[in-house]
């Protein structure tokens, strides 16, 4: 896993709530067997027509920002387990997600692959949504070690929260499975104390 | 000791350690896999040059990604059939047991763990789906699970979980006619929103979730996610013992009995608490439907579409538009007598033999309408077995439904079952996401009594109106 410590940079807004899993990544890209160029499928069907063609008013579709922070609406990430979705979101270049709330499970594949979901409060992000409209060149800082976001013109600013272990994998770029296979005698004493 | 509810019994039972300010390792009794979130998993182990650690713990079928007529013959689409071989081939490799197209075991994954014995009481088991929730049903703990975390189910037999919140949600009381366990459920997630069981593990309880069936409390877990809850969990009872009795993989003989006698001790203690309770009553209960995209969107069936004006926060306002639009419906319409294009009944909410019993019972010695395309898709190969055992494949057939071959299907739209753009399709699945069923496809979640009702008629029905 790739570390990951300050991102500061662009941001793109898609402020629809309950941004579910089909639309971050539509069920019929799934049939890869490996991790590579999910990120050509990011948002599928909004940035595309049937037929292929770009929808050109899609925000994707008009940016030439090279943001690495992607922010959204409440709750998102819900329904599939699919970590295809964290997979296409990092591909794509996107290495911090801000929105006020996460499905369970997509906020664990997006700390599995170095991907920061920041949860944000309602107020904070409604801030973020008017610092882009005020001005499209905004930059969003976020610091991993001081657990901050803030929005550099305004200098607002707001701490987030990530328990400690994932935090120092992220620092690290540790995987759970390092940890997992470190501790594998602790795991047969636990199945033969059973 | 102090009072415990049977989720945190089962939780702390398996908790090899607990990581300081981090999630708990948790011990995992039955991993379940398919072909779709499974071979990146296994080539991290390979890249990492790790075996599968108990190879004897997992399940192994294909149900995502297959076609659903003619399974005896090669997949035609590439990527599908590359993706099914290559569950074959890791399976050949890891030395695990495939119940592959053509087994008589083959089957959604959620509909063959039960079915098979595999899923029990006070086991600890994890899917790369997230309908994983299902079983729960039988008071397991059972929860969805990434790809990494696949993997590292695979070379350790744990993942890392922090510790979920609890809630309960009681049902009490008598269900009325033509009301089913999928009406509770499409209803408690309107209550409790899409987001509501975010964070929380859901003990389901109650009168009415005692009267149910076994297979009736499966539809109710497996829609926990909807809530977003991990999961959901029903404590054992008799009804439990009586569905496990005697299948392939349930204990036998003396085992049996001690273990029907550690299984009923798994229920929550008088005292316990919960961080969350909330209370429905069966009897306002009405067959459920959703309008929307998103399956909290829902209504009683006789209910009409609420209006943009009824909502005063703006951004729920702008999703409900925004939906309204996709679904191209009217705020205050009413969806009784809307003319849809397709039915489907299946997935592992609502494809087990009750629900293919209950959609025939409608169905005998009726058509469906000729705008209908009504396909039924079976669990498992069980359940088509035994549909053909019971004639309901004739019921079927007769009325003009198409009875096709075991798999996850229209729910998902991965192969080429897919409802096409634009068009209507009252389905027993689990999620109305938009395209969820295929590109510009439009769903509308209901029970198998309504989507039966629904293929017979033409149009969105009430069941009750068609039954004695």
């Amino acid at each position: 896993m790739e570390k990951l410590n300050k991102v500061n940079s662009k941001f793109v807004v898609l402020p629809n709530e309950n941004l579910d899993t089909d639309q971050i990544i539509p069920s019929r890209f799934l049939k890869a067997t490996t991790r590579e160029a999910f990120g050509d499928n990011l948002f599928r069907d909004w940035r595309y027509d049937l037929e292929g063609k770009m929808i050109e008013d899609f925000v994707l579709n008009n940016d030439n920002s090279d943001a690495e922070i992607l922010v959204a609406g409440k709750n998102f990430g819900c329904g599939s387990s699919r970590e295809h979705a964290a997979w296409a979101i990092f591909d794509y270049g996107f290495r911090v997600v801000i929105s006020s709330f996460y499905a369970d499970i997509f906020k664990s594949n997006a700390l599995n692959n170095g991907l920061l979901p920041v949860q944000v409060s309602e107020d904070f992000l409604a801030q973020i949504f008017a610092a882009q409209e005020a001005n499209a060149d905004e930059i969003i800082n976020v610091d991993l070690e001081t657990q901050t976001v803030s929005i550099a013109s305004t200098g607002a600013q707001e701490n987030f929260e990530i328990n400690g272990y994932k935090k120092d994998c992220l620092l690290n770029g540790f995987d759970d499975i390092d940890y997992l296979i470190n501790i594998k005698e602790e795991i047969i004493a636990f199945e033969n104390a059973r | 000791m102090s009072a415990k509810t049977i989720f945190e019994k089962i939780w702390d039972s398996h908790v090899v350690k607990s990581i300081p300010d981090g999630p708990d390792v948790l011990y995992i009794d039955k991993h379940l896999i398919h072909e779709v979130t499974t071979p990146q998993a296994f080539e991290g182990l390979k890249n990492r040059g790790l075996p599968v650690f108990r190879k004897e713990h997992i399940l192994a079928t294909t149900d995502h990604n297959i076609p659903t007529k003619d399974q005896h013959l090669p997949i035609k689409e590439a990527l599908s059939r590359k993706q099914v071989e290559a569950l074959r081939e890791n399976c050949k490799e890891h030395d695990i047991e495939l119940f592959d197209l053509g087994h008589k075991n083959q089957g959604i994954i959620h509909v063959i763990g039960p079915q098979l014995g595999v899923t029990q009481p006070g086991r600890t088991i994890v899917c790369g789906d997230s309908h994983t929730s299902t079983h729960g049903a039988l008071g397991a703990i059972a929860f969805g699970i990434g790809t990494s975390e696949v993997e590292q189910v695979f070379a350790t037999q744990c993942v890392l979980q922090p510790r979920p919140k609890s809630m309960r949600v009681e049902v009490n009381g008598v269900l009325s006619k033509g009301v089913t366990s999928k009406d509770i459920i499409l209803h408690i997630i309107s209550k409790i929103s899409t987001s509501g069981g975010t964070g929380y593990f859901v003990e389901y309880c109650g009168t009415a979730v005692e009267g149910l069936s076994m297979e009736a409390r499966m539809t109710i877990c497996n829609m926990s996610i909807e809530m977003g809850a991990r999961g959901g969990i029903i404590a054992p009872d008799q009804i439990t013992f009586d569905y496990l009795e005697g299948r392939e993989f349930s204990p036998k003989g003396a085992e049996w009995d001690s273990e029907v006698a550690r299984w009923k001790a798994l229920c929550t203690d008088a005292g316990a608490t919960y961080d969350k309770t909330h209370i429905f009553k069966a009897e306002d209960i009405e067959p459920y439907i959703t309008y929307g995209t998103n399956p909290s969107m829902g209504i009683s069936i006789t209910g009409n579409v609420p209006t943009l004006d009824s909502i005063e926060d703006e951004s729920e306002r702008n999703a409900m538009e925004k939906a309204l639009d996709y679904m191209a419906l009217e705020g205050g319409q009413e969806l009784l007598g809307k003319e849809v294009d397709y039915v489907f009944i299946g997935s592992c909410t609502n494809s087990r033999i009750e629900d293919l019993r209950a959609a025939a019972a409608i169905i005998k010695g009726k058509q469906k309408a000729d705008n209908i395309t009504a396909w039924i898709v079976p669990g498992s190969k069980d359940v088509e077995r035994l549909a053909q055992e019971e004639g309901l494949d004739k019921i079927f057939a007769d009325a003009g439904f198409e009875l096709r071959e075991p798999g996850c299907s229209a729910c998902l739209g991965m192969n080429e079952d897919k409802v096409p753009r634009g068009k209507y399709c009252v389905s027993t699945s689990n999620r109305n996401f938009e395209g969820r069923q295929g590109p510009g496809s439009r769903t509308f979640l209901a029970s198998p009594l309504t989507a039966a009702a629904t293929a017979i008629t033409g149009k969105i029905t009430d069941v009750r109106t068609l039954m004695n």
